[in-house]
């Protein structure tokens, strides 16, 4: 009870940052009246918490699914999927408020499917080894048909597409929350109504499916809520890296491995760390931005050695 | 004398993709409440095919199973889970667990989607526990445990899941002789007590002799023999199997087998 009570303070204490602090320094007494609080802050707030959820409950999700502890929501070929998307947009010039994060979102889903279709083995089971090779080996391809447009692109074009493919909340709105918002909902529910079976398949196919689970259609639902909401996430973040690897990996820590805590866990620790990470990528070289990427690696990467160590320690 | 027919399996046939022979063909086996069967024979001779067909993890290519007289693919898995509990030959915890918590996985078959663990759930585990004489490992990492313990442990789990039938696939594989001991007499306890069906798939003949009502004798997927031990342990049936001299002795009623040294054939 009192670790959840602390992971409530903790996200209350990051969206209170977010709101409070950046480049221009807002007064507390005009917090409520400012323009800059109500039409950036606070949206870029919140979406950064629901990005972040959605990052840390498909991380914790996928690593399950595919029994693998290193994967992160972006393993299986979606952050290749959704830059390549991007970047088409901008080579060809595609304007408007959406062009980016719709490309980014056909992007991600085309390689999903891709994935999808190669991992059926034998065109009817999904095969959590096959996904992985298969997302890999479509994040690479994709990837370097990536580079080859950056490559053939104009330098003003290379530092936008740069910057977009290490993520970052700039874009955000009361349109994009509100998206966000009505998308999310039906594929955190499938993810957490998943807890319990994807308990049982950390022992195994054979033994999950003794013990009751539908292993094959419980698989298919959670890759497809997994990639979904990575997706979106990507969508209108751009690639945010470690959330996903990071945080279930630490609630994982402090709550154990059972799926019907950690999930819920891993959604509010994911948007807490999100949040933070965003009002540092803000605040540290204000006026100016770093990518929340960036942040996220630079914190993530230190941190998720601290827990190597204690990990292969004991 | 007629109990209740819980697994009905007849003449199934199996073969797995990519392979060019039948990896189980004509195999028939049928269990009733307070049966213990014993399924032995060579690597390889289809024992835990049979399992995989008797519950349904694959379909048979030929003949039929049944469980409480429904196919397997009429059950849902859960439904199913609570009826059949499997020790199964093979799994790897991929994070660390308590003892308690992974007897509590057999309780999944019953619990709703949502709902939180109930009284009765955590007394069907300690139930379970204690059955196995594992109720002192209960705060224990898995880990921590030692080959035998584990194996307790697993059971337990099966028990959690309060099952009619029991399936036990090489259960003592590496154990010592008194925690293979145990795991035979916890077997034939359920059996006898509890009226649990109990199918265990083991190497060891002379257990198997010793313990089991029934023993059917696999072969390249084919059955052998299928009887009370003393009809189905024979030293010419047992040599032609196994490929292997040995001799067979009369022990407290049962046939004990013993391999012989080649050419000093006594």
């Amino acid at each position: 009870m009192t670790r959840w009570l602390g992971l409530g303070l903790a996200v209350a204490l990051a969206f209170a940052l977010a709101v409070l602090l950046g480049p221009a320094h807002i007064p507390l007494a005009q917090l409520a009246s400012s323009d800059i609080v109500r039409s950036l802050r606070l949206p870029r707030a919140v979406l950064a918490l629901l990005v972040g959820g959605a990052l840390g409950l498909a991380g914790a999700s996928l690593q399950a699914l595919v029994r693998n502890p290193l994967a992160d929501p972006f393993l299986l070929g979606l952050s290749g999927g959704a830059s390549l998307g991007a970047v088409l947009a901008i080579a060809l010039h595609v304007t408007g408020p959406w062009a980016l994060p719709l490309a980014a979102f056909v992007g991600a889903l085309a390689a999903m499917a891709l994935v999808y279709r190669l991992g059926l083995v034998g065109g009817a089971e999904l095969d959590p080894r096959v996904l992985i090779l298969a997302g890999v080996a479509v994040g690479a391809f994709a990837s370097a048909v990536t580079t080859a447009i950056v490559s053939l692109s104009e330098a003003a074009q290379l530092r936008n597409t740069f910057l977009w493919l290490w993520g970052g909340l700039s874009g955000a709105s009361w349109d994009t929350v509100l998206v966000v918002c009505v998308y999310f909902p039906l594929p955190v529910a499938v993810l957490l109504a998943a807890a319990r079976p994807l308990d049982l398949l950390a022992l195994g196919e054979e033994p999950a499916r003794h013990l009751g689970a539908d292993v094959e259609p419980l698989r298919r639902r959670v890759y497809l809520a997994a990639s979904l909401l990575t997706a979106a996430a990507v969508a209108v973040s751009g690639v945010i890296g470690f959330v996903g690897l990071i945080v279930p990996h630490a609630m994982r820590l402090l709550w154990g491995h059972r799926h019907r805590s950690l999930l819920p866990a891993s959604f509010l620790a994911g948007g807490a760390l999100l949040a933070l990470a965003d009002t540092t990528a803000r605040v540290a070289v204000a006026p100016r931005e770093l990518p929340v990427g960036i942040v996220t690696a630079l914190v993530g990467v230190p941190l998720f050695a601290v827990m190597l160590r204690r990990w292969t320690a004991s | 004398m007629d109990r209740e027919l819980i697994l009905d399996v007849r003449g199934v046939a199996y073969r797995y993709r990519g392979t060019a022979h039948d990896a189980l063909a004509g195999v028939s086996l049928a269990a009733r409440a307070g049966d213990f069967l014993a399924v032995i024979g060579p690597n390889g001779s289809g024992k835990t095919t049979l399992v995989r067909v008797a519950l349904g993890l694959v379909a048979p290519h030929a003949g039929t199973a049944q469980v409480l007289g429904r196919p397997p693919a009429a059950w849902s898995r859960r439904a199913l889970a609570r009826v059949a509990g499997v020790v199964p030959q093979r799994e790897d915890n991929l994070f660390p667990q308590r003892v308690r918590d992974t007897v509590m996985l057999g309780r999944y078959p019953h619990l709703s989607l949502w709902g939180a663990e109930r009284a009765e759930d955590r007394a069907a585990v300690e139930r379970a526990l204690e059955r196995c004489d594992a109720l002192r490992l209960a705060d224990r990492w898995l880990w921590t445990l030692s080959a035998g313990e584990y194996q307790r442990v697993r059971v337990a789990r099966a028990l959690a899941q309060e099952p009619r039938l029991l399936v036990l696939d090489e259960p003592t594989a590496g154990l010592d002789l008194r925690h293979e001991m145990d795991l035979f007499e916890l077997a034939r306890g359920l059996a006898d007590g509890r009226g649990l069906a109990v199918i265990m798939i083991t190497h060891h003949v002379n257990l198997a002799a010793r313990f089991a009502d029934r023993v059917l004798l696999l072969a390249d997927g084919r059955p052998v023999a299928d009887g009370p031990p003393g009809d189905v342990l024979t030293r010419e049936t047992v040599e032609r199997v196994f490929a292997w001299p040995v001799a067979i002795e009369a022990f407290d009623g049962r046939p004990q087998m013993i391999p012989l040294r080649k050419g000093r054939e006594p």
